[in-house]
């Protein structure tokens, strides 16, 4: 009697006994310290705000989430990204901030094979002409030109017939520009004068007074610091012209130290805080109660790598399938991302929604107080990184850079 | 008796190395890079009293200069390899020849200022030059070089560089023994008399200064092969900062402090760093309390415990 | 190219060179009493910066902002010379590493206070606007910044000359063993010197909080700039940091607006130029 009970009870405990969760080892590499702590913050918990969500796990396997701290400096990401695969054996990591960062882990990626995903850093040629060398890199954000291109066309479709360009002088700002710039002038378009203040210039003093008179509009593309002070500068100066700017000018890590000197002024992203769907509001909601500030792109960008990671792991059961076949597979994805649809092209970066918004004040998503917010105007639908253009002829062209396109209208 | 004990430190880390996790194989290959340049530094700072903050200028000049060879012109990754080495040690003296013009008429904190300048200069042209490069992006390296041995293998090339800094640690030796780097020593302790007794003063210091540029752009050398990738933050203020806290926090004016302090500081930094969040607060806390208690660095250590227990006899 | 152009670069050359103004006054005042080169000074101009947001964010007033900011800089930078300099006597080269290990402990210890993010200081609208005069454009706070640099300019020469403390402080940078032997209680001096110097430092943070902004690696940012004018004007020459200050503000920003490609180069190629010819600088001595 004794042992038939017992005999049950083991039964009952073998079948009734969950088999050992697989673990799923990320590590994620962004600054943490210097300049751009914040933003490697706000990456970092975008990705958090999803596992806590899905209580830590990705598609049934249990996450081990390592942050590193990259500070922003190739030297040291290299560095941390080879602990993270050598010590923790990480089956990925993720991150990457600046372009010089993301070309400075993918060859780590080809070189320790193991997966790297670029969840934020933009850097056009990573998923072009160099894609060939880096098999073990997969890009869920976008490239920096990819934006601007149908930016590009807006501003044409506007009527504005001719524009000034102001860019921080650096590889994604040629790019953007670049973008924006092919695609303007393909439209009809005339970009006739190109300004290009250093990166990290905050006193516009030298640039402004140098502007053009005749033109329509201004494109400036501003990052960091430089984006909180060219519109003021701007505007302390009597220029009145419409603003276009890049991604980073006006996006929701900067907007809520600015005024009302950016009211009205456009730019191209393939988010917006602002964006008006159920999924979106309650992913604001979510991370501002959590973290106590709207969330950027750079927050979404990881959220949502995080949720195709765990579409992946759903369709393997939580078993890791190892490097080429988890790039397989995140790259045949397509899904309902925060940031509305999302798939990839054949050259692993992504193909999404692009929206042109424009500064309000405004109360948004029930919250009680006027802010300024993204809203968005219009909405591009299913945008790659080469936008109507012939992958071919387009790789065939020269990567973006200062003077390419050149300034054909330029004196 | 210090020399029996540096040798047998050299062989005893050669001998762990294949033992020891390949993370740390990494941390410690960064840590004699950063030790043979520290050195450079100790030759100035301990032996000359010339504090430069400067030095990252010929790790930079080193660094781009391999880089560049490498990865636009192809050159450097066989036997061409040592070639580039010679390069890398000419050039980093040639710069430092040519700073050494402006730098070493000045002397004590003015000396500072204008390195720091001068290396701020550099750092200016490896950002803005974009099409030499590469800007804010920096050159990525196509590999490692392979010459019958392949140095991708990062045991091989720990090997390499424990090689080159035993041989840097010798030839900074032999040349402090030697009467020119006596000469230094009096120089530090007391120019006007130096200049009396009628030694060529400004000689010798622009000799050691163009000596420690050229051990800098060999660790520039090293140190692009080491971690894949040059750019403009290799260059920055903060790196001949670190360089200049090594060897004080090991003790200035004994070159294997430099090493010690360079092994000090990149652990604190990479290791450390992966463990705490409060890493920074720990360094700086380190830097201070150094500089506060421990004139001598850490080398002072048995120096000070000898004469604080000896003076306790009495 | 018309006047106009000319003007508004004159203009805003003198304006940022008025910013500069206050950062290198007291590094060189600090300099040429204590043989000191502070590197922590960057981290001061960047704390003003944090300080002055904390008030601006608890009682809204930029105007008090402004000394309270300073003050409590100039608190923290007594208490460092006290504590952690002093100890270490009359050598300089320690007292240099010692700047730059706080250095790095502010940088932190600003993050995780404050924050990373990119902030900005909102000045009051009445400087908000600008002066449109003949044709010209000029932001009202850009002439705030040079009547302030030129106010504290005059204050200091004031001090120095008209003031018994002032004496004893040129007594003190000419010749402390002599000024130690009349009496002066030189260590007095440098503590006071000191808590200037971090004071008018955290007080060019405030001021330029509207124009640079406030975030981190901001103080390693302005640091080199700061050298390069006490360089150029000569270290201990308050007259000096004037003019180098004049100097580097008008030839950075025609430099970028002439010749933008070699935008550093502007910055840092009078100071080259300086070492080259006169390595004391213009006004310094020696």
């Amino acid at each position: 009697m004794k042992f038939r009970k017992c005999l049950l009870a083991g039964i009952a405990l073998g079948i009734a006994a969950p088999a050992a969760a697989q673990e799923l080892r990320i590590g994620f590499v962004a600054p943490m310290t210097g300049i751009f702590a914040q933003i490697g913050k706000d990456m970092a918990n975008g990705f958090e705000l999803y596992l806590d969500e899905h209580n830590g796990e990705l598609g049934g396997a249990k996450v081990k989430f390592i942050v590193e701290d990259g500070e922003g400096k190739p030297p040291v990401n290299v560095r941390k990204a080879e602990k993270l695969v050598r010590q923790d054996k990480v089956h990925m990591f993720i991150g990457g901030l600046l372009a010089s960062t993301g070309y400075a882990l993918a060859p780590v990626s080809s070189r320790l094979k193991t997966v790297y995903v670029l969840s934020v850093a933009a850097a056009d040629d990573l998923t072009q002409r160099d894609l060939p060398k880096y098999p073990y890199i997969v890009r869920t954000s976008w490239s920096s030109s990819q934006p601007h291109h149908p930016l590009g066309q807006w501003a044409c479709e506007q009527g504005y017939k001719r524009v000034t360009t102001v860019g921080a002088d650096y590889a994604f700002g040629h790019e953007v520009v670049g973008g924006f710039q092919r695609v303007f002038e393909d439209c009809g378009g005339k970009v006739v004068q190109k300004i290009w203040p250093p990166l990290g210039t905050k006193d516009f003093g030298p640039y402004i007074p140098t502007i053009k008179q005749d033109i329509d509009a201004i494109f400036s593309l501003m990052v960091g610091p430089m984006a909180l002070q060219f519109p003021k500068q701007l505007q302390a100066s009597g220029i009145r012209k419409p603003l276009i700017g890049g991604g980073t000018s006006y996006d929701e890590f900067v907007l809520p130290a600015m005024g009302d000197e950016v009211l009205g002024h456009v730019s191209g992203l393939q988010y917006s805080a602002a964006l008006d769907t159920p999924k979106n509001i309650a992913f604001v909601r979510k991370y501002r109660e959590k973290y106590g500030k709207v969330p950027s792109y750079y927050s979404e960008s990881n959220y949502t790598t995080a949720q195709m990671i765990d579409e992946v792991m759903k369709r393997t059961k939580g078993k890791w399938p190892g490097p080429q076949q988890f790039i397989k597979l995140i790259t045949s994805l397509k899904l309902e991302a925060v940031r509305g649809p999302v798939r990839f092209d054949d050259m692993r970066n992504p193909v999404q929604n692009i929206y042109i918004k424009k500064v309000e004040r405004r109360k948004m998503f029930g919250y009680p107080q006027e802010e300024l917010w993204n809203t968005v105007i219009k909405t591009y639908p299913n945008v790659g990184q080469f936008w109507t253009y012939d992958k071919k002829a387009y790789l065939k062209t020269p990567l973006y850079s200062r003077d390419y396109p050149p300034c054909k209208y330029c004196d | 008796m210090k020399i029996v004990l540096v040798v047998a430190a050299l062989i005893a880390l050669g001998a762990i190395a294949p033992f020891v996790n390949s993370y740390i194989l990494i941390l410690l290959t960064q840590a004699l890079v950063l030790g043979i340049i520290a050195m450079s530094v100790d030759l100035l700072l301990g032996y000359t009293g010339l504090p430069s903050l400067g030095q990252a200028a010929y790790l930079g000049v080193g660094a781009y200069l391999t880089a560049i060879l490498a990865s636009t012109h192809g050159f450097g990754l066989e036997w061409g390899f040592w070639l580039v080495v010679v390069l890398g040690i000419l050039a980093g003296a040639a710069t430092a020849a040519l700073f050494g013009l402006f730098a070493v008429r000045a002397s004590g904190v003015y000396f500072l200022m204008i390195t720091l300048a001068l290396g701020m200069c550099m750092w200016g042209l490896a950002y803005r030059w974009n099409s030499l490069t590469g800007g804010d992006n920096g050159m990525n390296m196509p590999g490692r070089p392979s010459f019958g041995i392949d140095l991708a293998d990062d045991l091989n090339y720990f090997y390499l560089v424990l090689g080159f800094f035993a041989a840097s640690l010798a030839a900074l030796y032999v040349l402090v023994r030697s009467p020119f780097g006596r000469s230094l020593v009096g120089i530090r302790e007391r120019e006007l008399r130096m200049r009396i007794l009628g030694y060529n003063t400004w000689l010798h210091k622009y000799i050691a200064f163009v000596i420690a540029g050229a051990f800098g752009g060999l660790a520039g050398v090293l140190w692009a092969h080491l971690t894949g990738i040059v750019s403009p933050g290799d260059v920055i203020l903060t790196t001949s900062v670190d360089v200049l806290l090594m060897v004080v926090l090991g003790g200035p004016g004994t070159l294997v402090g430099g090493a010690i302090g360079a092994g000090v500081v990149v652990f604190l930094r990479e290791y450390l760093a992966t463990i705490v969040q409060w890493w920074q607060y720990v360094l700086g806390a380190v830097y201070v309390l150094t500089i506060l208690y421990l004139p001598g660095g850490l080398m002072g250590i048995p120096e000070r415990v000898r004469r604080r227990s000896s003076s306790k006899i009495h | 190219m018309d006047a106009n152009f000319w003007l508004i670069q004159i203009f805003n050359g003198v304006s940022y060179g008025a910013l500069l103004f206050l950062l290198a006054s007291g590094l060189t005042l600090i300099f040429g009493v204590m043989r000191i080169v502070n590197l922590s000074h960057g981290a001061y101009f960047l704390l003003g910066g944090y300080v002055a947001l904390s008030v601006i964010w608890t009682t809204g007033s930029w105007l008090l902002a402004l000394p309270v900011a300073a003050l409590a800089i100039a608190l923290v930078g007594l208490a460092m010379e006290r504590v952690f300099l002093r100890p270490l006597g009359f050598d300089p080269l320690r007292q240099v590493l010692l700047t730059v290990g706080f250095a790095f402990l502010f940088q932190q210890a600003a993050l995780d206070i404050w924050g990373g993010d990119n902030l900005i200081i909102d000045p009051p609208a009445a400087l908000t606007a600008s002066w449109v005069v003949g044709g010209l454009y000029l932001p009202v706070y850009r002439v705030f910044m040079i009547a302030l640099a030129v106010a504290i300019g005059l204050a200091l020469w004031l001090a120095m000359e008209r003031t018994r403390i002032g004496a004893m402080v040129r007594a003190a940078v000419d010749d402390a063993e002599m000024a130690r032997g009349v009496g002066i209680d030189t260590s007095k001096v440098s503590m006071f010197i000191f808590a200037l110097g971090a004071f008018l430092a955290a007080l060019g943070g405030v001021v330029g909080g509207a124009f640079l902004g406030v975030y981190p690696g901001l103080d390693f940012e302005v640091l080199p700039i700061a050298f390069a004018v006490v360089i150029i004007g000569g270290m201990g020459s308050l007259a000096g940091a004037a003019v180098g200050s004049l100097l580097v503000g008008l030839a950075d920003n025609f430099g970028k607006a002439l010749f933008p490609e070699l935008a550093y180069f502007s910055l840092y190629a009078p100071m080259v130029l300086i070492l080259a010819i006169k390595p004391t600088g213009l006004l310094g001595r020696e």
